[in-house]
């Protein structure tokens, strides 16, 4: 019995201390360089995918009546975006090889929440970007972050509500997003200490811009199959193009 | 005990009180499980209010139908835990179930704050299983007083005979043990649920917990069968362990084979692990109450006197 009350003193007092604990700050090496722009290079590439593709699983919007408001069924997932063998939704980013430089915070970033789905379904962040929600839809939502290397948070949005505006302050990959009053919206969130990264489109294409020369590992990561890298190497004002290729048996 | 219980008196108001205290009871851990088979643990962000309001209540669509719905159950319950105890206070003439009244208070007390705890501190497994374990304990302390405010029981306080329980293991302490081990899988599924624990433990533990229910159930049949709460505790045990080992095969396979893929909770995946959940409810609260009987009507030999020392046979 004491180790019972002693087990919920415990979890008291952690769960009043975490609200009070302020955010710890990611603290980057201080920068020793600036990017020259007339040497910077870009690299763009396409991410396939080669074997049988998943089953879409379809998503049932009916237990909120304003997600299903002047739409058709059926809905699915967005897990495997794959269309004629390209991957979209794969997050790509310098995973290596980068010197120690400056770099200006990128304008903030949006996420919308349009149809009871997330608009992106992943992102890329930079280290202390701001990131704006909105809530287009006529349905109250949830957005509830389970960082682990950042501090998660869970906060509630009323139809066409105010903006919610986070930052995430250490570098972190694929951070799920969900919605627990609408349990099929989840999306990613990725943060980097650096601008360089890029989330495939439909086609499964990318480019990262503004890269100094030198040799980079690529990562490129996806929800379901994990991350594959692959190293390239860019001249000044050159262009690389890499893009690795995900199979059915890297599903995990 | 026994000083006091001389003086109890049968209430039938009481009775159907404590009965009614467990229904809700029941139907409240149905509805826990429905709030963590939806993912809608964190669909109202704030505690104790929820979207700021005491009273409130929004609009119930979506995962927040679970989760408010669960805190207004909640509540109910809470507010009848606090009539069961001071009821208990004013009119039970034990002074045991005058404690248990009190201690079931500070228990839902305790749950009200363990379920606040999973909400600020978005679902942390340890809490959430806390709160699992604590709810569970709690019904099965309110099936208990039920038993203890029926004519049955009351009744038969003055007649009561004890019997000879012999062996290096009595049955008094396999009854217990029934308790211990379906605690074990209560921790050990809670925790997987939760996302704390890994699979492994709760599939090990079944087996354990199956060798020892079934040990126990075969045993009160068996040895103590003419013992009528003995003999139907036990088979109560056994019937609700196949039915608990058919929904935990059913649960994993909806949820862990079929449904990993699953964008959203499917009605297969949560019907089965709610009823998972409620089964396993329904046996800890049997394998307490065999423990209690076991324990009431059974005593070491050297206990007894010579004229309570006879044979018992099914």
């Amino acid at each position: 019995m004491k180790f019972r009350f002693g087990l919920l003193l415990i979890l008291l007092v952690a769960g009043c201390s975490k609200n009070e604990t302020p955010p710890a700050s990611y603290k980057p090496e201080a920068p020793t360089a600036k990017i020259d722009p007339s040497t910077t290079a870009t690299v763009s590439g396409v991410v396939t995918y080669t074997g049988d593709v998943p089953k879409a699983q379809p998503i049932d919007m009916s237990q909120d009546p304003a997600c299903v408001l002047g739409k058709v069924p059926p809905n699915f997932g967005e897990a495997y975006a794959i269309n004629k063998g390209r991957a979209a939704n794969v997050y790509v980013y310098i995973k290596d090889g980068l010197g120690n430089y400056s770099y200006p915070t990128p304008p903030p970033a949006t996420l919308d929440q349009k149809g009871c789905r997330y608009v992106p379904h992943v992102l890329g962040l930079m280290v202390g970007q701001k990131l704006r929600i909105l809530n287009s839809d006529p349905a109250m939502h949830n957005i509830h972050s389970m960082a682990h290397e950042n501090d998660g948070w869970n906060e509630s949005q009323y139809p066409g509500g105010d903006a919610i505006e986070k930052t995430f302050n250490k570098p972190e990959l694929m951070i799920p997003v969900q919605c627990n009053n609408h349990p099929w919206m989840k999306m990613y969130v990725n943060v980097l200490s650096n601008p360089f990264f890029a989330v495939t489109d439909a086609e499964g294409k990318y480019t990262i811009s503004g890269l100094p020369p030198g040799t980079y590992t690529l990562g490129f990561v996806h929800e379901k199959m994990g991350e594959k890298t692959l190293k390239i190497t860019v001249g000044a004002k050159e262009h690389a193009v890499a893009g690795p290729a995900f199979s059915s048996a890297d599903i995990k | 005990m026994s000083s006091s219980t001389q003086t109890a008196q049968y209430n039938p108001a009481y009775h159907r009180f404590t009965l009614f205290l467990a229904i809700c009871t029941f139907l409240l851990i149905v509805a826990g499980a429905l709030v963590t088979s939806n993912d809608a643990g964190l669909a109202v962000p704030d505690w104790p209010t929820s979207f700021g309001s005491l009273y409130r209540i929004p609009p119930m669509v979506g995962g927040i139908k679970y989760e408010h719905g669960h805190r207004m159950l909640a509540e109910f319950v809470g507010l009848l835990t606090i009539i069961l105890a001071v009821w208990t206070q004013r009119k039970e003439a034990r002074s045991w179930m005058r404690k248990l009244g009190w201690f079931m208070l500070l228990l839902v007390i305790i749950q009200g704050l363990l379920g606040g705890l999973t909400v600020k501190m978005r679902l942390p497994w340890y809490v959430s299983t806390a709160h699992a374990m604590v709810a569970q304990t709690f019904f099965s302390l309110t099936i208990l007083m039920t038993v203890f405010a029926s004519r049955r029981w009351i009744g038969s306080t003055v007649t009561l005979t004890r019997h000879p329980d012999p062996g290096a293991l009595s049955f008094r302490n396999l009854a217990l043990l029934t308790v211990l081990a379906v605690y074990m899988q209560l921790f050990f599924g809670a925790g997987f649920r939760h996302g704390g624990l890994h699979f492994f433990p709760h599939v090990v533990g079944a087996g354990i917990a199956t060798v020892i229910l079934v040990w126990a159930s075969f045993s009160g049949i068996l040895r103590f069968g003419n013992i009528k709460p003995i003999r139907g505790a036990s088979i109560a045990i056994l019937g609700l362990l196949v039915i608990q080992l058919l929904l935990g095969f059913g649960a994993y396979m909806t949820r862990v084979v079929w449904g990993k893929d699953a964008v959203q909770p499917r009605p297969s995946m949560v019907a089965t692990t709610v009823a998972h959940v409620a089964v396993g409810a329904l046996l800890l609260a049997h394998c307490f109450m065999l423990a209690v009987q076991a324990y009431r009507n059974l005593a070491p030999a050297a206990e007894l006197s010579p004229a309570d020392q006879k044979a018992v046979v099914a």
